[in-house]
């Protein structure tokens, strides 16, 4: 044992990996929701890019299960600051669906079933950054869980990883979604721990 | 494909009120709003409000839409009201 005990300092949040200021580790996976939860039949289920001159690309729930999948394992935090270190998920990568879109557009409105947005900046959905999940821990996404298919975009708070997911539209300016209207950060960086506007 | 229905988790509008009146120097649970979406007017302690999320999301109790929304940070209190048309609120003696 050390001259100096490092007495309770194991247990500062700062020094677990991985965990951003301000936030808490938690095991459960917590459900958050602005609203009821929309029940999206599969056959019904369909997700569009729209660029910003009109043009549309989109694929009905078979086509978007054709596409080439990756499986990965992030960290995801969340504004309310609980954060879930390691978790696993299966979806089709942004890079994947945008892959023969032509846009000089800056930034994104995601939009979900529900009626939810959220703005991403277009260089935030490439190069292996966001995903279009439909699996989380190796089942199917459940609803609450945003089901069929949720953005997943772990480098930004939670909130960014719009449930229920239905499109996305392509923007030159940004503009604000949801919570971003409401007093959320344009960006949501948890690293940054920019929570609110002005942060 | 989100219906009024099932409010799960769902408080009513008095759920807003201690947030409201940090705001307002009157209890606007008793105000009425009118619903951006639909026009519905009601008392704002009406609202079906869902709290488990980052902020208060009051929706209306006939369409859904959202009409408010209350996000606090430490030092602030944010407000959106753009899915409603009007608050009216009631004066004390008149």
């Amino acid at each position: 044992m050390g001259i100096i005990s490092r007495g309770f300092g194991g247990r500062r949040r700062e020094s677990v990996p991985g965990l951003p200021p301000g936030q808490y580790l938690t095991h459960d996976f917590p459900v958050l929701s602005a609203g009821p939860t929309p029940r999206i039949p599969l056959d019904r289920w369909r997700f569009t890019v729209t660029t910003e001159t009109g043009e549309k690309t989109s694929w009905n729930w078979t086509e978007f299960q054709a596409l080439p999948a990756e499986d990965v394992t992030v960290d995801i935090h969340c504004v309310t600051k609980w954060s879930k270190l390691g978790t696993t998920w299966r979806g089709v990568s942004l890079d994947t669906l945008l892959a023969d879109v032509e846009s000089a557009a800056d930034y994104t409105m995601v939009h979900s079933f529900g009626g939810y947005t959220t703005n991403v900046p277009m260089e935030d959905l490439l190069d292996g950054k966001a995903w279009v999940a439909y699996k989380f821990d190796g089942e199917d996404l459940e609803p609450e869980h945003g089901g069929p298919a949720r953005l997943l975009i772990p480098h930004l708070y939670f909130w960014k990883s719009a449930k229920w997911v239905n499109g996305v539209q392509l923007m030159p300016d940004d503009d604000p979604g949801f919570w971003e209207a409401a007093g959320y950060h344009m960006y949501g960086d948890p690293w940054r721990e920019q929570r609110y506007q002005g942060d | 494909m989100t219906q009024p229905g099932p409010r799960g988790a769902a408080l009513d509008g008095n759920a807003m009120a201690g947030d409201l009146r940090e705001i307002f120097a009157v209890d606007v649970t008793a105000a009425r709003f009118m619903c951006a979406g639909c026009t519905h007017t009601d008392a704002v302690a009406t609202l079906v409000v869902w709290h488990q999320s980052p902020g208060l999301v009051a929706r209306c109790p006939n369409c859904s839409d959202v009409v408010l929304r209350v996000v606090r940070a430490p030092d602030r209190v944010y407000l959106d009201l753009r899915g409603s048309v009007r608050l009216e609120v009631p004066l004390e003696g008149s």
